[in-house]
């Protein structure tokens, strides 16, 4: 038996990468609110601008939404795989 | 529409935000907080960053800058793009510490540091101020749009008090609802409840405003986009719309800085919430709410500049525009968010800042003014702080209507937003640098904060009420933007420098290591000493929290600790405990100072320093772990030191026992034998004769009582009485003790202080048995207090299980604590200086009746002198009579 | 004129009881009815005879007994000494006096035993 399960070791990979993502995000976000100003601003100061923020800000909420129920999906596996773990361990203490 | 109506409508919808928040707080005490907490609500009461400013302003500013009002919208979505690792460690982090506050936050951080939490709480008051103004102003202005009589003039008497009736209005409200108790986490469930009813009658109103113009007025979404691209040909409005990427991205970070710095959002961010967890939820709900908040703001703007007068001030579109459109009740809706926006707003303003002036001002003073022993001064803390909480509340509600009254509700108000959330941020380095970087110190904090502080009053503050000017800048460049720009850059300049040259004191180092690494905050280095020290802490806490609660804590700490009775070993980790918990209520610097005095501060030590290099280093999971198996050995073992010494004591008092039995039987007898030999002497005098036998007749007397308390005694050990059990009422029975005891030193000219009205229950138990109980107590009183002007204090409380409480409390100087868990023993008076001629077994005799009864009687601590607590069930385990 | 007999005793009823039977007899006899101070009562009196309870109120019979045999005077140290006890056993201290007497007790062997150590 190998001294910890495959399983485990995904779980929290997994969970570490979510939480980095959940880490880049609001550096993601702030850089696409404010390169394109820098930028182009002329072009965004309109009716044109106005779709460009509101479909951002929209899909930044959507990313957020799903990266947290990802994240505590992620938790929860980690948890459950440890106390698994926990268990067998137990299970096979002398 | 007819100013009445409006009044009338005003009226009944702050009527029903007292409902709300009364039902909240209602269910709240009983314990019904499932649905107040869901995380809904949770970021529902986030909307109270929608002020008025932005509920009105926000059409206003996009008519004149076009795009750049979304910034004030897109910071928080930044921040809360973070929420999963940023803003939940805050949360986390503030709640371990039981922070209060923003200033209580940083205070907490740098070393319980009162002053620099005094100075934060300047910064929160000045940037206050205004902004409520500018509230009273937003409902005042709105009110005007529908006074306008036919002919376009304004009946001015009829306005002459709004604002100041609002100001009373939301005084009041906040008052009643904000301090209410002095719960130890702050939390006002009443109040939460109805910002978050407020932020849906905002959302709703809004929502149903961009509805209507965008489908109503306009011809669909395709339509409004070819409107807006329309009016940016109009030469003036291109070049205010003209996105400049200096102020877009000043903005941006200012409002990020604020959703985190601003009193109010402190408030319902950190100290509301419950847990970190309602933000998994508020991080993607609460940009959802300012995206849907701001989706129409160009919508409505583009369409008021095309269909109103020129003249209208675009501020009020979100009015004019319905009105004149004929649409009154969508009109009375939104008059009725822009009303929620502003109330909800200065209500939690308030309660956050008036926190910050009581916690760092008021409470600080007033304890260093009396400079009186905390152990000493029996007065109640809790008191003066609710009362210092709510005076502060009436004079910031109160300078926010003198300083709308001053500017004349100018348009110099509308600036202010801005003004006070450059204002806060200017603490944002400090707060950042200390929940990310161990080696900020408080001496950087306080330069940081302070150069900020002034740069900002000087170059961004006092330019906008006009005095002074603007920054002189390059062309090209907004002067706000540079205000707020070489403010917060020099802030954070100077206090990474200061921080880098500095080496912080011990407990700054640990605040310092548990904030960075959010792991708990370290322990009392303070060594466990006798119990009579925890005494004086009980007095302190009962100051703040109210004897009950207080009373609840200790017992529940010294159960946790294995030890029975009120009072605590003064472990390193209840006096962490204690610290925190007060620190809810009144700050932790305030809090640490207070223990300090009470238990005596001892300084920290190198080992205690060696212990937080390696706190860090430790695995936190093997720590917990650890941590428990050696509370629960510690535990047990201080259980059984405890049922040790109890049992060595019992022995010994067993083997005393019948020696005492012997003196207390022999020393009647010896008078009874000496004067009736005497009395066979002939030669007595009669008058001799006379009194001899009085004394021999006494002392038998003495003898029986004796004897009968023995029986009494082993009666009730054995568990053999017979229980007579009747309903009676606990009134009469005191009512009679009093009257029975009052023969006891009949001399003495006794104070009674009941409450008669608690006292009408009725009680299933043997009356005779609980009367003995009572006399017994209220005689001992009566015996033994020692005070100039004896005063007997009996209340009675009737718990949520049944059965009754029984105070009985006098202002004597009390039992030593030492003493208090002998005074229940057989004879435990024997080499009392005092025992006015008793056995001592009278206690012993209360005790074990109240068991027998199935309720207890014991010594309450820390009352102000001798006081006991008797104890009944509904009704007698068993007992049927 | 000196003193005959000091008592220290707590129980007025029975001080009352030895005071009458010994005055009765002939002697001076005063009391006194605490521990504390008994010290100095019995240093300004000098009586010729300590009758000392053994229980009393704030300090014990027995650490009385104790100080007074400690005094730099010796005639105050050498002082008779009897001791009165409602306890079955008096322990060490019964050692460092002359007589023990146990309550309840017969009024003539109170009489007997003051005479002797008077004499």
């Amino acid at each position: 038996m190998p001294d910890r399960p495959l399983f485990l070791e995904r779980a929290s990979f997994r969970r570490r990468r979510l939480g980095d993502a959940a880490r880049v995000l609001p550096v993601l976000a702030m850089m696409l609110m404010l390169v394109p100003v820098w930028w182009v601003p002329r072009s965004l100061s309109y009716a044109g601008g106005a779709v460009w923020v509101f479909t951002l800000w929209a899909g930044l909420i959507v990313a957020v939404r799903a990266l947290h129920r990802a994240l505590l999906r992620a938790e929860t596996a980690t948890i459950r795989a440890s106390e698994d773990h926990a268990k067998i361990t137990v299970h096979n203490a002398p | 529409m007819p100013l009445n109506a409006l009044v009338i409508s005003c009226l009944a919808y702050a009527a029903l935000m007292f409902a709300v928040a009364y039902a909240a707080d209602r269910a709240a005490a009983r314990g019904h907080v499932r649905w107040l907490d869901h995380p809904l609500v949770y970021t529902l009461s986030l909307s109270v960053y929608c002020s008025a400013w932005t509920f009105y302003g926000a059409v206003g500013y996009a008519s004149r800058s076009g795009l750049e009002f979304l910034t004030i919208y897109l910071g928080p979505t930044i921040i809360f793009c973070g929420a999963w690792w940023g803003l939940r460690r805050l949360v986390r982090v503030a709640r371990m510490h039981h922070v209060t506050s923003v200033a209580d936050l940083i205070s907490a951080r740098f070393g319980k540091s009162n002053r620099l939490a005094a100075m934060v709480t300047l910064i929160a008051v000045i940037a206050a101020t205004p902004y409520i103004a500018l509230q009273l102003q937003s409902v005042r202005l709105s009110f005007e749009v529908f006074a306008m009589d036919p002919r376009g003039v304004v009946t001015a008497d009829a306005l002459g008090g709004t604002a100041l009736w609002v100001a009373i209005g939301l005084a009041a409200f906040t008052i009643l609802f904000g301090t209410r108790n002095l719960a130890a986490d702050e939390r006002h469930h009443g109040v939460v409840t109805a910002i978050a009813f407020e932020a849906v009658v905002k959302l709703a109103a809004f929502i149903a405003l961009g509805i209507f113009v965008v489908w109503g007025l306009a011809d669909g979404p395709v339509d409004m986009l070819a409107r807006i691209n329309r009016a940016s040909t109009d030469p003036r409005i291109a070049e205010g719309w003209l996105l400049k990427p200096d102020r877009w991205t000043a903005l941006i970070l200012i409002s990020a800085a604020a959703i985190l710095t601003l009193p109010r959002m402190f408030q319902v961010l950190v100290v509301e919430a419950a847990d970190e967890d309602r933000l998994h939820v508020a991080g993607w709900a609460f940009p959802a709410y300012l995206f849907a908040m701001s989706l129409f703001v160009l919508p409505i703007a583009v369409m008021g500049r095309e269909l109103l007068p020129a003249d209208a001030n675009p501020d009020l579109y979100v009015l004019t525009l319905p009105a004149a459109s004929g649409q009154n009740l969508l009109a009375l809706l939104v008059f009725l968010g822009g009303f929620s926006a502003a109330t909800s707003m200065v209500v939690v303003c308030a309660i956050a800042v008036a926190t910050m002036v009581s916690n760092h001002w008021l409470v600080p003073a007033w304890l260093a003014l009396r400079r009186i022993p905390v152990g000493e001064d029996t007065d109640d803390l809790r008191g003066f702080v609710l009362n210092a909480r709510r005076f502060a509340i009436l004079a910031i509600v109160a300078a926010g209507w003198v300083y709308h009254q001053a500017s004349g509700g100018a348009a110099a108000l509308a600036a202010m937003g801005l003004v006070a959330f450059s204002g806060m941020a200017q603490v944002l380095p400090a707060m950042l640098g200390g929940l990310l970087w161990r080696g900020a110190n408080r001496k950087g904090a306080y330069a940081g904060i302070g150069l900020g502080f002034t740069l900002w009053i000087g170059l961004v503050f006092l330019p906008s009420v006009g005095i002074g000017g603007d920054l002189p800048v390059p062309q090209g460049m907004d002067a706000w933007t540079a205000a707020v720009a070489l403010s917060l850059a020099l802030n954070t300049l100077v206090f990474v420098g200061v921080s880098i040259f500095g080496f912080p004191d011990p407990v700054e180092r640990f605040q310092g290591l548990s904030f960075v690494s959010a792991i708990e905050p370290l322990r009392h280095s303070r060594t466990a000493s006798a119990d009579d020290r925890a005494e004086p802490l009980l007095a302190m806490a009962r100051r703040i929290w109210g004897p009950e609660a207080a009373l609840r804590y200790f017992q529940t700490e010294a159960r946790r600790q294995g030890k029975s009775g009120y009072l605590p070993d003064l472990t390193p980790d209840f006096l962490t405990g204690l610290e925190r918990r007060l620190a809810g209520s009144i700050g932790s610097a305030t809090a640490h100072a207070m223990i300090d005095r009470v238990a005596g501060g001892v300084a920290l030590t190198v080992a205690d320093l060696l212990q937080v290099a390696d706190e860090a280093q430790r695995a936190k999971e093997e720590t917990q772990r650890l941590e428990a198996a050696q509370a629960e050995l510690t535990r047990t073992a201080r259980q059984l030191h405890q049922a040790n010494e109890k049992l060595t004591t019992l022995s010994v008092q067993k083997d005393a026992f019948l020696g005492q039995i012997s003196h207390e039987l022999r020393t009647p007898m010896t008078s009874v034998r000496a004067f009736s030999e005497i009395l066979k002497d002939p030669d007595v005098s009669d008058p001799d004769r006379l009194r001899f036998a009085a004394i021999i007749h006494d002392e038998a007397g003495r003898l029986t009582r004796l004897l009968d308390d023995l029986l009494d005694l082993s009666v009730l050990e054995s568990g053999q009485a017979q229980l007579n059990i009747t309903v009676v009422n606990l009134h009469d029975l005191i009512t009679r003790a009093l009257e029975a005891a009052s023969a006891t030193r009949a001399e003495r000219g006794f104070l009674i202080d009941r409450d008669l009205p608690s006292e009408h229950l009725g009680l299933i138990t043997d009356p005779d048995r609980l009367l003995q109980v009572l006399i017994n107590v209220i005689s001992n009183a009566r015996k033994y207090c020692d005070a100039v002007h004896p005063v007997l204090i009996i209340r009675v409380q009737r718990p949520q299980a049944g059965g009754a409480i029984i105070d009985i409390i006098d202002n004597g100087s009390g039992i030593d604590s030492g003493r208090q868990s002998l005074i229940f023993e057989k004879f435990a008076r024997l080499n009392d200086p005092a025992r006015a001629g008793g056995a001592g077994l009278g206690l012993a005799i209360c005790k074990e009746i109240m068991v027998t009864l199935g309720g207890d009687i014991g010594y309450l601590p820390g009352q102000g002198g001798a006081a006991f607590r008797i104890v009944l069930p509904q009704k007698p385990a068993g007992g049927t009579g | 004129m000196q003193l005959d007999i000091l008592m220290i005793e707590d129980e007025v009823n029975i001080a009352e009881a030895v005071r009458f039977i010994l005055t009765r007899a002939g002697w001076r006899v005063d009391l006194h009815g605490d521990g504390d101070g008994a010290i100095q009562i019995i240093r300004t009196q000098r009586p010729r005879l300590l009758i000392l309870d053994l229980m009393l109120p704030n300090r014990s019979g027995a650490e009385i007994l104790a100080e007074l045999r400690q005094d730099a005077d010796p005639e105050l140290a050498a002082m008779p000494v009897l001791m009165l006890t409602a306890r079955g056993q008096v322990g060490d201290a019964g050692g460092q006096a002359d007589a023990v007497l146990s309550k309840p007790f017969d009024n003539d062997d109170l009489r007997a035993m003051v005479r002797k150590m008077l004499s």
